[in-house]
């Protein structure tokens, strides 16, 4: 019989495993928020630096101002549509796909602008939908005469909704390879018609997969600003924007750092939203 | 309705796909501008090679993600291996931790490193804005990617291996290295393949955290591109997609293999 480990054996077995990776999130990710939520109390000096005094003006100032609330609710409104149309295009892709008898080479059709370089894939809509690019010169073609697709909410649309498309298809994709089909038999057999059946047999059982598709997307939908910035050219300002020229050109940080909380604010009020309805397995799902 | 799931699914693999063919297209067009194909080249691929500056920033986006990969792997895995395995105090507020770098907004979390390292570089005069601070910035996010990662692995292992193993007389650091790790290999190199590949296609993180000196392949594109687009960016990227489905197509025959 082996002798069990003493307390202090635990202990520095703890401190071991845990001890490196546990300080470096304390140091990286706990205390920046820390630091983030210190500056979002302060005042901008009159270079730009962090001075006293504290106060909750910055959060004021963002709130009662209708060109920032309009931000948000824009970012909220973008995301939240680009979401939805990638559930709708995706949806019956991941169907398709766990049906198909080439499964592993469609999976690799979509893992591959999953890894591709998120800059190159916004990137080549610019060269679609510039002044001489692709979709003009179709347009052209026809006598028509050149579109302004450039800089456009439209774009904006379109990017997102192609940059996060692989986003929702791969953890979709994972619950419909585990649906239960011997259900939707048990449907038709009690008499149902198909898209009742669908219905009730099918669509409950991908609901998780779902949700965690819509949080994966929806979040760093809200969040860009890479994609406003290229495609949206200063005529679509998201929140994410809003933070880059506080830290940019604007040379606010107090008040950017107001806005990040915000929006971290918001991010996770969604998850444990989330969590509440998913239990707390849901959020490993999402991983 | 088969027959409409299958117009639809060609019809997103088309959306995907169009935007990449017509930049690999227009990295081998003569003409600098526009989208008509004057004839076949391989000019802008000769000037991409002799450019150095995009050798210099080819070398610090691999620099930033070989060294981070390594830290953060090494510290994912063991951090994973130390939740499973141990109850201990403040475990919960450690895993809820670890959810942030994954759920949060890649602008928060830059400006918030921006934050932290400004911060004490007023204090200590220390560290400067730079490759450095890229790959601290990087690790951050990566460890929770490991993690969570490897953590799935280790919970699908029969405990009783390394109980027998523990019985047997094996200390803890030998029955992690020959039971344990070997067990979880799989996780942990998927966990380092996805630090890599978040290291390598990261702008948002490391725009914040970069300063003078430290530009990576993404911060260059960006900057190019504000400045308008170029055949040379046509074929670069161009480039950097082939080598992405050269990697997978390796990685699936490898694990096919395996399987």
């Amino acid at each position: 019989m082996r002798e069990a480990a003493t307390p202090w054996e635990r202990l520095r077995q703890v401190l071991v495993t845990v001890g490196p990776g546990g300080l470096w999130l304390v140091l990286f990710v706990l205390i920046p928020t820390l630091v983030m939520l210190v500056a979002s109390l302060m005042s901008r000096g009159s270079l730009g630096q962090l001075v006293p005094p504290l106060g909750l003006h910055n959060y004021v100032r963002f709130f009662s101002d209708p060109l920032f609330i309009e931000i948000i609710g824009r970012s909220l409104w973008i995301g939240f549509w680009s979401t939805v149309l990638i559930m709708l295009l995706g949806y019956p892709l991941a169907f398709y796909i766990a049906q198909s008898r080439y499964k592993e080479v469609l999976l690799l059709l979509v893992v591959i602008p999953f890894f591709t370089n998120f800059l190159i894939r916004v990137y080549a809509w610019i060269v679609v939908f510039q002044k001489e690019g692709l979709l003009n010169g179709l347009i052209t073609a026809f006598g028509l005469p050149p579109a302004e697709l450039l800089p456009s909410t439209f774009a904006v649309y379109v990017a997102t909704v192609y940059t996060y498309l692989p986003f929702f298809v791969l953890p979709l994709y994972a619950a419909v390879e585990r649906i239960d089909w011997s259900q939707l038999e048990a449907a038709y057999d009690l008499g149902a018609r198909p898209i009742r059946a669908f219905w009730e047999a099918i669509f409950p059982q991908t609901v998780p997969g779902l949700f965690a598709g819509f949080l994966l997307v929806f979040i760093p939908a809200v969040g860009t600003f890479v994609i406003a910035d290229l495609l949206g050219g200063g005529k679509v300002t998201l929140v994410g924007n809003l933070i880059q020229l506080q830290f940019g050109s604007a040379q606010n940080w107090a008040f950017g750092s107001a806005v990040s909380m915000v929006l971290m604010a918001m991010v996770l009020l969604g998850l444990w939203l989330y969590a509440r309805t998913q239990g707390e397995k849901g959020l490993d799902k999402l991983v | 309705m088969k027959r409409w799931l299958a117009v639809h699914a060609w019809l997103v693999f088309a959306f995907l796909y169009l935007p990449i063919a017509v930049i690999v297209a227009l990295s081998f067009n003569q003409s600098r501008f526009g989208v008509r194909f004057t004839g076949f080249t391989f000019d802008w691929y000769i000037r991409l090679f002799n450019n150095e500056r995009i050798l210099e920033y080819l070398t610090n986006t691999l620099v930033v993600a070989v060294v981070s990969t390594t830290v953060s792997t090494i510290l994912g895995t063991l951090l994973a291996v130390g939740l499973v395995r141990y109850r201990f105090r403040w475990q919960n507020a450690l895993r809820y931790l670890l959810y942030v770098p994954v759920v949060v907004p890649d602008v928060v979390m830059g400006i918030s490193l921006l934050l932290l390292f400004d911060v004490v570089r007023d204090a200590i005069g220390w560290p400067r804005l730079s490759l450095f601070t890229i790959i601290l910035a990087h690790i951050s996010f990566q460890i929770a990617y490991v993690t969570l990662v490897v953590r799935a692995r280790l919970m699908l292992l029969d405990p009783t291996l390394e109980e027998a193993a523990k019985d047997l007389g094996a200390t803890p650091w030998l029955t992690f290295r020959e039971v344990t790790l070997p067990l979880i290999m799989p996780g942990v190199i998927s966990g380092a393949l996805l630090a890599f590949s978040l290291s390598l296609d990261d702008f948002v993180v490391t725009f914040f955290t970069a300063g003078p000196g430290s530009t990576t392949l993404p911060l260059y594109i960006y900057s190019s591109v504000k400045l308008g687009i170029s055949p040379e960016i046509h074929a670069l990227s161009t480039l950097m997609v082939g080598i992405t489905i050269l990697v997978l197509l390796l990685g699936a025959l490898f694990w096919k293999r395996r399987v």
